[in-house]
């Protein structure tokens, strides 16, 4: 495929960079908001970041169908962005939602939080665009950077400046190594540009080089740090425990999907030829990584370090999908992730509603009896928390389906398959727990109250019945997932 | 109309769950009751009427097969959510909705007093979709999803009582042994998935004989892994030790989840599955051993046990052993026949047994009942037929699907598995009417104007059964009930109806399983299911004198069992003391159910736990306690802060991190 330049700034395909001028614009809009005077409690800053969002989902699902090159070739728009970008913006929206009322009670800043939402989403949205390793580490940054600082946004608390500290620290260290790994690999191969990589890799055989080797395990190891693939994954549970939940909510979905976004492309894109060879690590480590995500979850008492676990051992399933490779495992992937990103979210959505005030209440514990005193919420986590677990015919069925169905065409990966369900098999037993907590324990001492709030709920009925709709009626996502991938190639 | 509207029989309890939910506080116990039970009723009648559709077609067209909608489709492999009716699924439908109907019923009596009476019968519906799913799928996904639905409920419903920490116990392990189970069934489909490229029944069954040789590892590997799902779900060896405990859910629970129909699916699985498993002989031959080894230590497991719903318990699973090796030897028919028959008495054995519990205030322990005879006379008569039907007693239906098992095992040669089999069938004739003698006949072991009698009552059978400190009680005390003491009484009409329904079930409900020697040429019920299983070719028929010789062979064991038992109970008692003396050890054994829970306790539950504990300790213990004593540095500023990162965590992340890449390096230097 051969790279057209683009000589002219005014050549620029506008809708297709709508999202990023968007999600741009509604940054610094919000941030200069905040110079005219508003409520204290104000809705003044959601309602901008959900205008936001929906104005760039709807410029990009406008040039849909279309594929372009802009800035020389450094950011695409193909399928693959138009997927995750519709993820992101759906995640932000998600996010937003959840986050509404949430942040009013533990009086956290409205528009600093949103304009960090924003940015972190612009961030991600340049993750799965990228085609050069350079705005690929832009993306990334960008996104992280606004991830720290939102982890510890909840000040008061030591435990979230702890967590934002932490993240911070062992995310510059991972950035290190993706930046070293992105310099060798430009040094093996003459060029950042992905498509170049591998159109150089596939005339010149380079699989041995040490230079091309430890280039692109040093750009994985990054990947790996974001989406907590074993054993880059420590930071996880202090972080998730440690941020505002509805951080913890948007990170665990969108910087784990941007994250596996980029390492798909540069995997499909530009070490294609040299993937083989990482078919038996990949699965080592996605083996590692489900194994340890589901058995140290398994007695968390704190449901957000729980969650955290949770996602790392589904990081784990989704690099079995990575593993198996090709368009058919990255489809299984994407799939994945967009099924993961709902329900995920939408546990995390029940979350934010648990306690007043300022208080947090997310222990096992705090469940008790909480599926009689209120059914709906109680039902919908339960849906959530099978949904997790693989349970048909929840959505997570479905991926874990697509999966290990893919994987095990390849006879070198049955066990990383079997282990896999093996995995999914103990996970039930964590997930379940938190059913029991809701339906077979009773409070001790005084029950968790419940914020309510009209938007988290609508968050929760959005992701609930994309849970169930992407159970039941899988296909479109499916072929969405599919398309995203084969329009890549 | 030609078209039955399949869909209509799983959606209407559905239905029932959803308006339960929605509206059913506002119900009312009556409403809840009329409305659970009128859902499942209608369902009964949707399904007769389609069984009768299907049954007015000629035999060749007996297949009716509705798709709801496309599940979805990715490339050629396509998934539907469509539902078939056949003549297998045909009576697995019906034996549902009728015994479920009746349980339904039973329970507004039993569970009349019950606070939770509403969260009962949404679990129940919630169960009665997710069976009817299971039975009536057309595809192996779709069966999945029952599969894992009715395991679900029956977590629920066996956690019923969750103040109860054996109850919440034991609906743990019922989940997490299935979950093995499943682990295998999953597998399995997806080794279907990998070769057949479908998981339609009828695609896969047609296509296998092209793409797997006979006997081929494939094929032996794939069925092997289903038959481990059965095995979880049918509660067979390995994987059998959930059943017992799942007791101590509400006694309409076992009777119909735990008896007549759940534990059937995995017999249902693999006879709808007969095809693939015809293919693989090796499989055929483990599952036969494995039913055969099932039925023969589940009986001698429920020869000693004193709770009277623990004897049902391992009867239950004895007998799921009978159809599993039915299906080993080749008789899939029998198989599904005694999944009937056995729903029938065995539904009729636990609703009697509840009816006894209700009536004695939650009484579960034998050795302080006896003379229930004349106080609860239906109770009493419809035990004493079930009690029959299941000892193997002509005419009544439990003969006739146990003698066709053993004939068959006879017929193809498994002679070992026919001995195992008559041992068995002794022992149920033993076990089952050393309940029904200790429960209904004797002198009352208890006070019989109300207040619970002691086991310490000298009482030569209760004597020597000190060592009941196990833990295994399984009481329905659920605290909430309807007054304790007061005299023994017959129950309510609305458990005493059902119990004379499946009375009459018990009877007759074999009489269409009636083949030769009686009648010319096939049974009724053999005719029947022929569409669905071919004719059973590899069955020689045996001689008419054989038949009758194999029949007596049978009726002579179970009447010697039923005369034992009568001896040592009632007779002469010494008898059973003398004999537990002198077995102490045996007796011992038999009673901690030869020590199989410890036994998994230390090789499979413990490590694991061990390994997480330890994993946890390590990180959140060692790490992150660390972290949150290492606050109190952080308040003293910055500086403090800085040495706690320097001394340690983040470092130790980032230790791992680069561990972690100098690992990946190392693995590409190797290869």
């Amino acid at each position: 495929m051969s790279i057209v330049p683009q000589p002219t700034f005014l050549a620029l395909d506008w809708w297709a960079l709508g999202p990023v001028l968007a999600l741009t614009a509604g940054t610094i809009l919000l941030l200069l908001l905040e110079f005219l005077p508003q409520r204290a409690n104000g809705n003044r800053g959601g309602i901008v970041s959900l205008l936001t969002f929906l104005a760039s989902g709807y410029a990009v699902w406008r040039v849909a169908g279309e594929k372009r090159e802009l800035f020389g070739g450094m950011f695409v728009h193909d399928p693959m962005t138009v997927f995750f970008t519709l993820l992101f913006c759906a995640v932000g929206v998600l996010a937003t939602l959840m986050s509404w009322d949430y942040l009013k009670r533990t009086k956290i800043n409205q528009a600093e939080y949103y304009a960090l939402l924003l940015s972190s989403v612009l961030g991600m949205v340049v993750m799965a665009a990228s085609n050069d390793l350079v705005t690929v580490f832009l993306g990334l940054e960008l996104m992280s950077l606004a991830l720290y600082v939102m982890v510890g946004f909840r000040r008061s608390q030591l435990e979230s400046n702890e967590a934002s500290l932490k993240y911070f620290l062992l995310g510059a260290f991972a950035s290190g190594f993706l930046l070293y790994g992105i310099a060798l690999l430009y040094g093996a191969t003459g060029s950042s540009n992905l498509a170049m990589i591998g159109a150089f890799l596939a005339d010149t055989p380079l699989a041995t080089n040490p230079m091309l080797l430890m280039g692109s395990l040093l750009v994985f190891v990054g990947f790996a740090f974001k989406v907590a693939a074993a054993p880059f994954h420590m930071w996880t549970p202090d972080v998730y425990e440690g941020a505002p939940t509805s951080v913890t909510g948007f990170m665990s979905a969108g910087a784990k999907a941007a994250g596996f976004a980029a390492l798909l492309r540069v995997a499909l894109r530009a070490l294609g030829p040299v993937m083989v060879d990482w078919t038996q690590l990949l699965a080592v480590i996605a083996f590692l990584t489900m194994t340890v995500g589901n058995v140290t979850a398994l007695l968390q008492g704190n449901l957000k370090r729980m969650l955290a676990y949770s996602s790392i051992a589904h990081a784990g399933y989704i690099l079995v999908a990575v593993a198996a490779g090709g368009p058919e495992g990255a489809s299984a992937a994407v799939f994945y992730l967009a099924t993961y990103s709902f329900m995920n979210i939408g546990a995390f959505a029940v979350l934010t509603m648990l306690g007043k005030g300022r208080e947090e209440r997310v222990l096992m514990s705090d469940l008790a009896g909480l599926g009689f005193r209120e059914p709906l919420l109680g039902l919908a986590l339960t849906a959530f928390m099978l949904s997790l677990a693989g349970i048909p015919p929840m959505a997570g069925f479905m991926g874990k389906l697509y999966i290990f169905g893919e994987a095990v065409k390849h006879p070198q990966l049955l066990w990383v398959v079997v282990a896999g369900v093996l995995n999914s098999v103990v996970s039930v037993y964590y997930y379940l727990r938190v059913t029991v907590s809701l339906y077979m324990k009773e409070p001790e001492g005084e029950p968790v109250g419940i914020s309510w709030g009209a938007p988290a709920v609508l968050a929760i009925v959005i992701t609930l019945a994309a849970t169930l709709w992407f159970g039941l009626q899988a296909q479109g996502l499916w072929i969405q997932a599919q398309n995203s991938v084969m329009g890549l190639l | 109309m030609n078209l039955p509207m399949l869909w209509i029989i799983p959606a209407l309890p559905l239905a029932a769950v959803a308006l339960n939910l929605l509206f059913g506080d506002r119900l009312g116990k009556r409403g809840t009751a009329f409305l659970a039970c009128g859902a499942v009723g209608l369902a009964f009648a949707a399904a007769v009427r389609a069984v009768l559709t299907l049954a007015a077609r000629s035999e060749e067209e007996r297949q009716i097969v509705e798709t709801a909608w496309t599940w979805f489709r990715v490339g050629d492999f396509s998934v539907d959510v469509s539902f078939l009716l056949d003549p297998l699924s045909a009576i697995m439908v019906l034996v549902v909705t009728g015994v479920g109907f009746l349980i339904h019923v039973y329970s507004t009596g039993y569970m009349a007093e019950d606070p939770s009476f509403r969260r009962f019968f949404l679990y129940l519906n919630l169960f009665m979709f997710a069976m009817l799913t299971l039975v009536l799928a057309d595809n192996y996904l779709l069966m999945f999803v029952g599969w894992e639905g009715v395991g679900l409920c029956s977590y629920l419903l066996i956690g019923f009582w969750y103040e109860k920490q054996s109850a919440t116990d034991a609906g743990k392990k019922a989940f997490i042994v299935n979950r093995i189970g499943d682990f295998g069934f999953l597998l399995g489909v997806m080794f279907l998935i990998a070769w057949t490229g479908s998981v339609n029944y009828e695609r896969v069954f047609a296509s296998a004989p092209h793409l797997f040789t006979a006997g081929g590892t494939i094929i032996t590997l794939a069925t092997l892994l289903m038959f481990v799902g059965a095995t979880g779900k049918s509660a067979q060896i390995p994987l059998y030790v959930w059943l017992p405990d799942a007791m101590e859910g509400p006694t309409p629970v076992s009777a119909l989840i735990h008896a007549a129909t759940m534990v059937t699916a995995g017999v249902y699985m693999v006879v709808r599955s007969h095809v693939l498993f015809e293919m693989a002989p090796v499989t055929l031959e483990v599952i036969a051993i494995v039913g055969a080894a099932t039925a023969l230590m589940a009986a001698t497991i429920g020869l000693v046990q004193n709770d009277i719903k623990r004897v049902l318990a391992y009867s239950t699973v004895s007998q799921l052993g009978y159809m599993f090796f039915a299906c080993g030897v080749g008789a899939f028919g029998a198989g599904i026949f005694h999944v009937m028959t056995h729903a029938f008495f065995k539904a009729l054995l636990f609703l009697g047994a509840g009816s006894v519990i209700y009536g004695m205030h939650h009484e579960q322990d034998m050795r302080k009942m006896g003379g229930l005879a004349g106080k609860m006379p239906v109770t009493h008569a419809t035990m004493l037929i079930a009690t029959i039907a299941i000892a193997g007693i002509p005419p009544f239906a439990g003969f006739w699907s146990k003698d066709e098992i053993l004939a068959k095992a006879f017929a193809t040669g498994h002679y070992g598995i026919f001995a195992a089999g008559l041992l068995g069938a002794v022992m149920t004739a033993f076990y089952m009417f050393r309940l029904y003698v200790l429960t209904f006949q004797g002198k009352p072991r208890f006070d019989e104007n109300g207040g619970h009698a002691h086991a310490h009552a000298a009482d030569a059978h209760g004597a020597h059964m000190t060592h009941d400190a196990h833990g295994h009680g399984a009481h329905d005390d659920h605290g909430h009930d309807h007054g304790h003491g007061g005299p023994v009484k017959e129950s309510p009409w609305n458990m005493t109806v059902p119990l004379s329904v499946l009375a009459v079930l018990s009877v007759v409900g074999g009489w269409i399983g009636i083949g030769k020697p009686f009648i010319e040429g096939e049974s009724w019920m053999g005719r029947w299911l022929e569409p669905v299983l071919g004719s059973g070719p590899h069955v020689h028929h045996l001689a008419v004198s054989t038949e009758f010789g194999l029949m007596g062979l049978s009726v002579a064991v179970a009447a010697f069992g039923i005369f034992m038992a009568f001896r040592a109970y009632l007779q002469s008692p010494s008898i059973a003391t003398a004999m537990h003396e002198r077995f102490g050890g045996l007796h011992r054994t038999l009673y901690h159910k030869y020590w199989v829970d410890e036994f998994y306790g230390a090789v499979a539950v413990n490590p694991v736990y061990q390994a997480s504990m330890r994993l946890w300790r390590f990180w959140d213990e060692k790490v992150v306690d660390g972290i949150v004593n290492g606050v109190g540095y952080f308040l003293e500023g910055v500086s403090a802060l800085l040495r706690l990162f320097q001394t340690g965590y983040v470092g130790t992340y980032a230790l791992f991190i680069t561990l972690g890449v100098l690992a990946l390096f190392l693995h590409f230097l190797r290869s």
